[in-house]
């Protein structure tokens, strides 16, 4: 019975184990606020390579979409060398704390809100383009039309992002180090636990980690279908 | 652009419609001319009416005319020295995901008028276009008849001296086309040019002052609707008076 995966996950969760709670609600802080900063920087910017022609327009879009693909350890690699003491950021001591893998993720995530906000923008602006023309509308006044129109699908952009932000090992325990009560997140946990061949406890984790991701998606849903039935 | 306030308002209703020009205006894609050279002065009271077989270039000259597009060749003018207050309702209107008194908020934000007078504008128009009821539903669930209204009432907040309409009711049953139309000569008593294009001659025996009859991509004539209508003169117009298949 305490070799079932299932029934640890379920006792963890019942008995309060105070350390896991400790890594959900790290790991919770971390990818959330990851987010929210890469979507405040990523849907403008998104937004922005929709509405405005520049020189150079297509290898922006070549590149933004290229980045979603990067490997997190490639993204852990470039933060670590920016944040390690020798690196050009080294003095903000930032390596090893939960402040690393916010950057880390937001390397992340911000290319896939660029891209997919970019690609979204484009087509609603299609639809929008003669009537903000008529009304005569800047490209810069359109931006946050456009964005506040598009925020159903805006909405699970950020989802996709935050599936990124949550899921991914490689950069968080690189430039976060996997310490325990520091920068111990669910990921690196999982791949501690199975590395110690305590694999009940690192599927337990997992269930706890894909329940996670689960509600929040599941809330993520109600809330648009929500406010779509509200105002179209 | 200035703010859209009350005394403004009413003296837009008793200045003369400012009168539009197209100068030698021709418009090419890829080489191809689809329409013009085209000259012609709207400085009657109206409406005008462009009419013409599908693909004459009626649309084009709409675009044209409201800065949609830019002419290739030759220029299009307006009498007084800055341009008019313009707005234009399409064929399919263009609403926002949103309320239908946040569409016409929107449109009064984005022209700059004060934040504590957008309400009431939008309330407003939204009353004399008879969709008070429906102010908090979605501008995308409303049907065809009453998106085409709102767009109406959209335009009729920004107070333009201009009104431009795309062929507004050709997707429309017969009560939305009846309301279109009402709208449309409120806006002319109001003051507003009114520059309409259509297929259905008997819409604009309807609302005609003037006539512009293309085809071809060319003016073939611009009269008053009686002269239009009981006497064309060109060959491709007296066909399309007469209900001929024109190309």
């Amino acid at each position: 019975m305490e070799n079932n995966a299932f029934y640890v996950a379920l006792s963890l969760l019942l008995n309060f184990d105070a350390s896991l709670y400790q890594i959900v609600a790290l790991s919770l802080q971390v990818s959330l606020l990851a987010v929210l900063i890469a979507a405040v920087l990523g849907f403008p910017l998104g937004a922005a390579v929709a509405l405005w022609r520049f020189p150079g327009r297509g290898a922006v879009i070549v590149v933004l979409n290229a980045l979603m693909g990067l490997p997190p350890v490639v993204a852990g690699l470039m933060v670590y060398l920016l944040l390690s003491r020798a690196g050009p950021l080294g003095e903000w001591g930032l390596l090893f704390t939960p402040g690393a893998m916010v950057i880390a993720q937001v390397v992340l995530v911000l290319p896939i809100l660029a891209a997919l906000s970019r690609q979204k923008v484009e087509e609603m602006l299609g639809e929008y383009r003669e009537q903000f023309v008529s009304l005569g509308m800047s490209r810069a006044r359109m931006m946050p039309t456009l964005l506040w129109d598009a925020r159903f699908a805006l909405l699970t952009v950020l989802l996709a992002g935050f599936g990124r932000a949550s899921a991914e090992v490689g950069a968080v325990m690189m430039v976060g180090g996997n310490i325990d009560g520091v920068t111990r997140v669910m990921t690196t946990a999982i791949v501690l636990e199975t590395g110690k061949g305590n694999l009940p406890l690192a599927l337990g984790l997992g269930i706890v980690l894909l329940t996670l991701v689960m509600l929040i998606n599941a809330a993520a849903y109600l809330l648009g279908e929500l406010t779509r039935r509200r105002t179209g | 652009m200035t703010s859209l306030n009350a005394p403004r308002l009413a003296s837009s209703a008793l200045l003369s419609p400012p009168s539009l020009s197209f100068q030698g205006v021709t418009y090419s894609h890829e080489e191809k001319v689809l329409l013009g050279p085209c000259s012609f002065t709207l400085d009657g009271i109206g409406p005008t009416l462009v009419m013409g077989p599908n693909g004459a270039g009626k649309s084009l000259l709409l675009r044209l005319a409201h800065g949609l597009l830019s002419p290739s060749q030759g220029r299009v003018t307006w009498s007084g020295d800055r341009k008019p207050r313009q707005a234009m309702v399409f064929q399919q209107p263009v609403l926002l995901r949103r309320s239908a008194v946040a569409n016409l908020i929107h449109a009064l934000a984005v022209n700059n008028v004060p934040r504590r007078e957008r309400g009431k504008l939008a309330f407003d128009a939204l009353d004399r276009f008879g969709l008070s009821a429906c102010a908090r539903t979605p501008a995308r669930v409303l049907s065809g008849g009453q998106q085409q209204r709102l767009a109406l009432a959209r335009a009729w907040v920004l107070s333009p001296q201009v009104l431009f309409l795309d062929e507004p009711t050709s997707a429309l049953d017969p009560a939305a086309i009846k309301a279109v139309e009402a709208a449309v000569r409120e806006f002319h008593q109001r003051g507003t040019r009114i520059v309409m294009t259509t297929h259905d001659i008997h819409q604009a025996r309807r609302l005609a002052g003037d006539v512009l009859f293309l085809s071809g991509g060319k003016v073939r004539e611009h009269t008053s609707a009686d002269a239009f209508f009981n006497a064309p003169v060109s060959r491709e117009a007296q066909a399309f008076v007469a209900g001929e298949l024109v190309e």
